[in-house]
């Protein structure tokens, strides 16, 4: 089981696993701000510096936000919701 | 007729009904020898319009083989191959006769080349796929099995009655082309009504999570690709440039992606993230330039690959260890590492990471969406990108093989890598989702309009470093919001609550309502029979009391008589039943057909 093996070393230095990724980070923000040309933008907003950076972030956190909103609305519910109650 | 043409979905059908007859120890090979040929059948067919047949005055097309039909067809019998190696080791025939004609149908309505066939197709869909859910054998999959049924005939009836509406028009006939969609008809809503309903648009949309989380491990992986790509291959056909559908598929979109938020069942995530990704197709089509069709065509193709792939690795989950809620499953990367990986695989095609399937196929339907300066779609398009990536790269394997929750001792002790042909297909699976993502023109030649398809280059440094970008920022709100994010052992109510609870509303009328009028009546009858006319009202009470009581009791006693076998109805006999009921229902429709036909002369 040589995979697993390998997720354990990964998980056993979770540190610098997430430093690695930080730096990813970073490092795609910093590069598109300053190497990728803007010539294919669809719209002036894109002109943004990491607007993309920004987009995904601000998205993904909206997305769990709202939808949890919603789910605390009334529509997450208990399992047996459905259940007959009369069987 | 025409010279003989073999139906490729003819192989299906007749290597199942063989199937009986094969010996134990040579029912792998011939379990994978029969799609094998369906696929050599379909990559050898000639382009054109073949298996023409008269029956009184309709002539029935059986074989339009054109680039659309060709790349459906293609993918399908491919996935067929997979499917069925996937399911190989099942030993129950039936589970594999039942998945063999659902391809079948799907098939045959893909190279429907007029109404009457692509009906009788549609329905064979319907009426094969529902035993992948029976055949689960739990309580919950019988009721969820008749649910699914009963939305898809409702589906059917709809798509009959728009079908008989705008073929008995004057001016048209029966063949499947594109439609007129700039000006509808009710006949032509009431035909997208049909489709729309196997794509899972919403509000038409429940039966698939709810039908989808309860099939058998493999049959989800059936069910995952036929039915709504069929229905994506008919909007294709029918209603390129619908506008109304470019807002449905966003919405959609969308809808997928809150739903998998909350979603504590790793299946029915996965089915939301179908309505999801077949938003972006839909969408496509309601765009309808030559761009967003070869986009929605080419997202079909990857999407039946990496959501098959998906339904593998979370199948092969629920068959090892016989869970498949996030709250009852975490930690499992000790056991199942490949697994792992492979889920991983389809997670980042479908969230279309540089080098995997959905970058080169999903792009171009958001390109075609800016292309036509409607900056809306390709924004909201992108932001569904977002969600995907959140919950199927990243939510799936992170609280199925990560996660701080542990399973039960019992969960962990079943728990191991599957058997050798569900790994097969799981690898073969995730190469040809990588293959696509690396090598374009494979796919790109394939499309509606390669010429097109030759020019659109998905890899530039602007497009890559966008989707990283929302990709891995992704990746970050994931990490700091994960405690949102933990699992709770919910359900979520959806749009099957009203034929759920529906019932309840029914009873309440009865219950209330009726018998306030029922009283209201009563009290007439009395103060009637106040006023000199006895013998009237005795005549009344005598009909109150034989006629409608008799009748009203009568109807409520076979009313209760149904519903108790329907409770105690054993599963091959309630099976006869609605194969007796389709029997009958086929039958008048074809009289049907015949009488509208014979007046319309």
């Amino acid at each position: 089981m040589k995979l697993a093996k390998l997720i354990e070393f990964l998980r056993d230095r979770l540190k610098a696993v997430t430093l690695v990724c930080i730096g990813v980070l970073a490092l795609l923000a910093l590069l598109d701000i300053l190497f990728v040309s803007n010539e294919e933008a669809h719209t002036a907003i894109e002109h943004i510096p990491a607007f993309w950076s920004i987009f995904g972030f601000v998205g993904c956190v909206l997305i769990i936000v709202l939808s949890k909103w919603y789910g605390h609305l009334g529509i997450m519910t208990r399992e047996d919701y459905y259940e007959d109650k009369d069987e | 007729m025409n010279s003989f043409w073999l139906h490729p979905s003819l192989i299906l059908i007749l290597g199942s009904l063989l199937l009986l007859l094969v010996p134990t120890r040579l029912k792998r090979g011939y379990l994978l020898l029969i799609p094998i040929l369906l696929f050599a059948r379909i990559l050898t067919m000639a382009r054109g319009e073949f298996g023409q047949v008269h029956i009184l005055q309709w002539t029935l097309v059986f074989g339009r083989v054109d680039a659309l039909s060709s790349v459906f067809g293609y993918i399908m019998s491919l996935m067929c191959i997979l499917s069925t190696l996937y399911g190989a080791h099942v030993r129950d025939d039936w589970q594999h006769i039942a998945s063999w004609f659902y391809v079948a149908g799907s098939i045959g309505c893909i190279y429907a080349g007029d109404f009457i066939t692509l009906f009788l197709f549609w329905e064979m869909m319907a009426f094969s796929s529902v035993f992948l859910i029976w055949f689960r054998g739990r309580r919950e999959s019988l009721f969820a099995g008749y649910r699914y049924l009963l939305v898809h005939v409702a589906g059917g009836v709809a798509l009959l009655a728009g079908m008989v509406l705008h073929c008995n028009a004057p001016g048209n006939d029966w063949s499947f082309n594109l439609l007129d969609v700039h000006h509808p008809t009710v006949a032509i809503y009431l035909i997208m009504a049909g489709f729309i309903l196997n794509a899972a648009v919403p509000p038409l949309h429940a039966w698939l999570p709810d039908a989808y989380g309860e099939a058998t491990f493999n049959g989800s992986v059936f069910l995952c690709a036929f039915t709504t790509k069929t229905a994506v291959y008919a909007l294709c056909r029918g209603f390129a440039g619908m506008e109304i559908l470019v807002v449905l598929g966003v919405i959609m979109a969308l809808y997928g992606v809150i739903y998998a938020v909350l979603e504590n069942d790793c299946r029915r995530l996965l089915a939301y993230h179908i309505i999801s990704q077949v938003g972006y197709m839909v969408a496509g089509v309601g765009l309808g330039t030559q761009m967003a069709i070869n986009g929605a065509c080419a997202h079909a193709f990857a999407h039946i690959l990496y959501k098959g792939l998906l339904f593998m690795g979370c199948g092969a989950v629920l068959h090892m260890t016989g869970e498949s809620k996030f709250t009852e499953l975490g930690g499992l990367w000790k056991k199942m590492p490949w697994t792992f990986v492979f889920t991983l695989i389809g997670g980042l095609s479908i969230s279309a990471f540089p080098l995997f399937s959905g970058f080169v196929s999903k792009s171009m339907i958001v390109s075609a969406g800016f292309e036509e300066h409607k900056y809306w779609v390709g924004f909201l398009l992108l932001l569904a990108s977002s969600g995907t990536f959140l919950h199927t790269g990243l939510k799936v394997p992170y609280f199925i093989w990560f996660g701080k929750n542990k399973p039960k001792q019992e969960t962990w002790d079943r728990a191991g890598e599957p058997p050798w042909n569900m790994n097969a297909a799981m690898i073969i699976a995730s190469a040809l989702c990588i293959f696509i993502g690396c090598y374009t023109p494979y796919l790109y030649k394939m499309l509606p309009y390669p010429a097109l398809a030759a020019e659109y280059h998905p890899y530039n440094a602007y497009h890559i470093f966008e989707t990283l970008q929302i990709l891995l920022f992704t990746g970050l709100g994931f990490f700091l919001l994960l405690k949102k994010l933990v699992p709770d052992p919910t359900i979520s109510l959806d749009m099957d609550w009203f034929y759920r609870k529906g019932w309840r509303v029914f009873l309440w009328v009865a219950h209330k309502p009726v018998q306030a009028a029922d009283t209201f009546i009563g009290e007439l009858y009395r103060v009637a029979g106040l006023v000199p006319l006895m013998l009237s009202a005795r005549v009344a009470g005598l009909f109150d009391n034989e006629v409608i009581d008799g009748a009203v009791d009568g109807f409520a006693e076979s009313i209760r008589g149904i519903g108790r076998r329907l409770r105690f109805a054993q599963r091959g006999q309630m099976q006869q039943n609605l194969a007796f009921a389709f029997a009958v229902a086929a039958l008048l429709i074809l009289a049907f057909l015949w009488y509208s036909n014979a007046l319309a002369r």
